[in-house]
């Protein structure tokens, strides 16, 4: 539990840090909540010869509502949001999200954005994101650029950010009238990563049926995030009874890619998708209808 | 109980605040890594990645070649003196650094040494080794297989993986129970291999003063007497010798047995501090020891049962293989290789009882120790309560009944049971019936029926444990030869003050408390008066430490009675003191008063004045007093544990929505404490039931070796208890006390499974082993047809 050497440079801009990635190139890794870079280098998984802290720099811990999405900063804690009253009027699947990763002692510290940019299967935002249609904003020496989430988990631990680019924003369209979601997931114990998760964003027309809006992401049952889009494909423009919900679930089991591993059989996991997009389904259905 | 003393005084029956609370709340308690030396050298571990490998070379070169690193030390430097194998406590031999082979994976193979915890840790990684991988064994029953590699090829002769067979009990009156029997019942329990994971990991800082020849270790140990003799056994022909070892054990985060014994950690840092006349500091991370210290249980039971149809239960037969790991370095007392597993007949009257088991060689950490358990206990008390509860389920007796009908009746103590233990003291219905009130047991059964016809899942499991603590009486019970007595050292001071030191070790069970409530109970000294020390070897009287719930059996039993050599010796002073005669003074706690005349009255206090004062003539100067505590008995605390759980048929998930303890540890010295012992003692019962679990896979690698795979539970996954009790005090100790601390780890498990069972039991489910996952249940109910 001892790190290697490593240099530390603390950027007081976001000019600054771009400017040191790009003149460290792959030996910089940026430094937010830390929550999983700091273990990792604890146990000597990752010994990246320079960390840039970015957290000196000021005004990137915004949670904000502006044209019509909204945005989340690249400081922004996982306990911000969990306490945002825009999020948690607006957004309550990005409040089930939050306080169900880790404990309250590292959403203290982890960042949203941070459990994006670090690309793990297993973390918890990344299957929302992709059910809510968030878009990447990323900084580099070449400007700004907007990476749709779903374009974002190219493999595992990997993202399409380039090693010069900072994530600096989440962008979330705000959802049109009843819309409803649920992220749902089943941990060993708490703390833990999910054994399976899933997250559920759907936007009901005034006949009661789905609209395209429809979003399904799936955590930890795969080599990257899963955007379930068989199954969004299936319930967009039905009218969600028992029947409809029971076979969304089916489909999106089959869209699951789990693994053995100390966690439980990949069967196991596949069947937890089924049975936590039920639930998740139907607890979008009555956050639609105003429920809590 | 109602207290005799005031709550000033504060002796037995007062839940006194704990005297060393203060010092831990404000983060001033002293632990073994606050300890810091001038020029002290830090000590890291290079580990093994293989299970079983031959080591073919050791470079150190580069390690050396970083600035700030000392020295490396090799299992090659150790046997030049010889230290490079050491004895276990069950007389089996461990390395210390291998010279040939490693034999599980994270085994220490070389030691570096360094100026600083960072330099050392980089040395470390720049040790460079070439192993051979070596066929691996990892399942003890393949082990045991004509086929097997045999691993402990140090042995001279050894041809196979057995370590031992320990058989126990009448095997033909048995055999004949179930050939007699009406119904019968058998089933293979598992008992997993866990690790206690206290808070402190283990460590020690060893310091070797070459002028004076004196080596005094820090260390976190349960046993500092113990292995201070053993240290002087081991070591002794390198020019250590026991008055010049000095062994403090300061306050300590936890032992639950894993600190009883002695790792190669320790071993090394000595000899390091030896080698260099420098103090060396060694301290495991959360990992190391996580894989490399002992575990505990690790159990492959066969159990079976023999009975009436009517519910009368008549013999008991079990086998059983014992996972050692790569030596047998349990911490049993030497005459009983399985510990007290022949407890395992439980609550219950019956016939005949017949007990094996096969100690089994494999390439994991080696241990076997009592994981917050009387030696084996818990391992008994789940086997009982488990084949017991199958049986009740198999003839359709309710589980409740079952054991009302077998009880061992309180007429019937002391009771002697089939495999020859003595029980002191008991009232098991009387306890299962408290715990059936409180959780409202019929109420809950008709329940279950209205859910069952629903479709839902919902089981009540219940555990009525024996337990068996205080080990032990000399006739039995030794470690290396040390019998298992205990100390108390009492001294009174001129202004009525005292200090009391004993040859025990508090890891948290709040001794500093209940020994000077023991005091206070019996001179009357208030418990503010009292100052309590253990765990330095230079000024506590010899003992054999604290484990196996023996604190308060033993050494508080100690206490009681040198409490009532001074209260004899305070008679005689007293007596000088009013110009009576002794026959006619009369004690109540705090002074001596003549019969009929309680206004001439010599407080403790000015007794204690007065002896060193104006003591009588023919009489010594002083108050004090030393009490080496042999107990005639064992004592035989008990409960009853129901358990209510609810199962979500889509994830397989269990939840415990009700958990009530009773508990009886005969009289209580402090009750807040020992409320306190069984809450956490019932959440150490919880992990083991739901979540922890060390495994392997083929190539013998920890799966789980870190807390983000190793799941202790935590608040949130505990449920609310609801604790109550009864008492049935021991006739044998002095003060009619019982030991406590490992109750509810024992009971709760099988409560825990009994209920999931019992949930699921229609469905044609007949045991489940423990860790009871939502993966594991989830496999049972699919299999079973059951799904959301």
């Amino acid at each position: 539990m001892i790190p290697r050497s490593f240099e530390y440079s603390a950027p007081g801009t976001l000019d600054e840090a771009v400017a040191l990635l790009q003149k460290l190139g792959s030996d910089a890794k940026i430094l937010s909540g830390g929550q999983s870079l700091i273990p990792m280098m604890k146990l000597r998984l990752a010994s990246p010869p320079h960390i840039v802290d970015i957290n000196r720099i000021p005004g990137l811990d915004y949670i904000t509502e502006k044209d019509g999405f909204l945005r989340i900063g690249a400081l922004v804690r996982e306990s911000d949001l969990e306490r945002s009253e825009l999020v948690r009027s607006r957004f309550p699947i990005l409040v089930d999200t939050t306080s169900v990763i880790a404990d309250p002692l590292v959403r203290n510290q982890a960042t949203v954005c941070g459990n994006l940019a670090h690309g793990d299967p297993a973390n918890d935002h990344p299957a929302t994101m992709l059910a809510l249609g968030a878009i990447v904003v990323a900084v580099g020496p070449r400007g700004e650029r907007d990476v749709p989430v779903e374009n974002f988990f190219p493999a595992l631990f990997t993202t399409a950010l380039e090693a010069d680019e900072i994530l600096r924003e989440i962008k979330i369209p705000i959802p049109p009238p009843s819309t409803g979601g649920a992220y749902l997931k089943l941990e060993r114990k708490v703390g833990d990563y999910a054994t399976a998760g899933v997250a559920v964003q759907i936007t009901l027309n005034n006949s009661g049926a789905c609209t395209a809006a429809a979003g399904i992401g799936l955590t930890n049952v795969g080599f990257t995030p899963i955007k379930a889009v068989k199954a969004e494909a299936f319930v967009k423009g039905k009218q969600l009874d028992q029947a409809a919900v029971k076979q969304a679930s089916e489909i999106a089991a089959g869209e699951s890619h789990p693994v053995d591993d100390i966690r439980g059989p990949a069967d196991y996991k596949r069947d937890l998708v089924r049975v936590l997009t039920a639930r998740a389904i139907v607890r979008a259905l009555e956050r639609v209808k105003g429920g809590v | 109980m109602t207290p005799r003393t005031s709550p000033e005084v504060g002796g037995m029956g007062h839940s006194v605040k704990r005297k060393e609370d203060p010092r831990f709340l404000r983060g001033q308690g002293n632990y073994v890594d606050d300890v810091v030396l001038p020029d002290m050298l830090y000590l890291d571990i290079v580990r093994s990645p293989y299970a079983h490998a031959k080591i073919t070379n050791i470079d150190t070169s580069k390690a050396l070649a970083i600035p700030g690193v000392a020295a490396v030390i090799t299992g090659k430097d150790l046997a030049q003196y010889n230290l490079h194998w050491m004895p276990t406590l069950m007389s089996d031999t461990q390395m210390v650094l291998p010279v040939e082979k490693v034999m599980y994976q994270a085994q220490e193979v070389a030691a570096v040494l360094a100026t600083s915890r960072y330099v050392a840790a980089d040395g470390v990684d720049a040790v460079e080794i070439d192993y051979d991988p070596l066929p691996v064994v990892v399942d003890p029953k393949k082990a045991l297989l004509p086929d097997a590699p045999v691993l402990r090829t140090d042995k001279e002769g050894k041809k196979d993986n057995h370590i031992w067979h320990w058989e126990w009990g009448d095997k033909a009156a048995t055999d004949k129970t179930f050939q007699e029997a009406e119904v019968t019942v058998q089933e293979d329990i598992y008992i997993p291999r866990i690790h206690v994971s206290s808070i402190e990991t283990c460590g020690c800082v060893a310091h070797f003063n070459k002028v004076t020849g004196k080596l005094t270790v820090w260390m976190t140990t349960q046993a500092p007497h113990a292995i201070r003799t053993v240290f002087a056994l081991v070591a002794g022909h390198v020019g250590l010798a026991e008055h010049k070892i000095q062994i403090i054990s300061p306050d300590i985060g936890g032992g639950f047995g894993g600190k009883v014994p002695v790792y190669p950690g320790y071993v090394i840092a000595v000899a390091a501090s030896v080698l260099t006349g420098k103090p060396v500091k060694w301290i495991e991370d959360r990992m190391e020891n996580l894989q490399a210290d002992s575990f505990a249980r690790d159990y492959h039971i066969s159990a079976e049962l023999a009975g009436k149809k009517d519910g009368t239960i008549t013999g008991l037969r079990i086998k059983t293989i014992a996972d050692h790991g790569y030596t047998d370095a349990a911490a049993n007392p030497s005459k009983f290789p399985a510990g007290l597993f022949h407890i395992c007949t439980g609550s219950y009257d019956l016939k005949a009882a017949h007990v094996e088991v096969d100690g089994a060689y494999t390439n994991k950490p080696p241990g076997g120790i009592a994981y917050r358990c009387s030696f084996r206990v818990t391992e008994a008390v789940h086997t009982i309560e488990r084949i017991a509860d199958v049986m009740a389920h198999e003839i359709g007796m309710d589980p409740a009944e079952f054991r009302f009908k077998n009880f061992i009746k309180p007429e019937q103590f002391p009771y002697k049971s089939a495999l020859g233990w003595e029980y002191d003291s008991g009232n098991y219905a009387a306890a299962l019936k408290l715990a059936m009130e409180r959780i409202e047991y019929d109420e809950l059964r008709k329940e279950q029926a209205e859910k069952r016809a629903r479709g839902e899942l919902t089981g009540i499991g219940i555990s009525s444990f024996t337990e068996i603590v205080g080990a032990g009486p000399s006739k039995h019970f030794d470690i290396l030869g040390l019998k298992m007595f205990d100390s108390a050292e009492i001294r009174v001071h001129p202004t009525g003050k005292v200090i009391a030191r004993f040859g025990t070790k508090s890891q948290g069970q709040g001794h500093e408390t209940t020994y000077a409530q023991i005091i206070a109970e019996e001179l009357g000294f208030p418990v503010a008066d009292i100052a309590v020390e253990e765990g330095d070897t230079d000024t506590a009287p010899y003992g054999l430490g604290t484990y196996a719930s023996r604190s308060t059996p033993v050494a508080g039993a100690a206490c009681a009675m040198a409490a009532r050599k001074i209260r004899d010796k305070a008679r005689k002073i007293a007596a000088y003191l009013l110009e009576a005669h002794e026959d006619d003074l009369e004690w109540e706690p705090g002074k001596f008063f003549v019969k009929g005349s309680p206004d001439r009255a010599k407080t403790i206090q000015e007794i204690s004045l007065a002896a060193y004062t104006n003591h009588p003539p023919g009489v010594e100067a002083g108050l004090e007093a030393v009490d080496y505590y042999d107990p005639p008995n064992l004592t035989y605390p008990f409960g009853s544990y129901i358990c209510v759980v609810d199962i979500d048929k889509g994830t397989g998930e269990v939840k415990i929505r009700r958990f009530v303890a009773v508990d009886d540890c005969g009289n209580i010295i402090n009750p807040m404490i020992v409320e306190g012992q069984i809450h956490g003692g019932l959440t150490m019962g919880l992990a083991p039931a739901m979540y922890e679990e060390i495994q392997y896979d083929e190539s013998g690698n920890n799966l789980n070796g870190s807390f983000m795979n190793y799941l202790l539970p935590t608040a949130v996954e505990t449920p609310k208890w609801e604790t109550d009790k009864t008492c049935t005090p021991s006739p044998h100790h002095p003060l009619g006390a019982k030991g406590v601390g490992e109750s509810a780890t024992v009971g709760a498990p099988a409560a825990i499974v009994n209920a999931v069972v019992d949930a699921m039991w229609h469905l044609g489910v007949r045991h489940i082993d423990i860790p009871i996952t939502p993966a594991k249940v989830w496999k049972l109910l699919r299999e079973n047809g059951v799904s959301e």
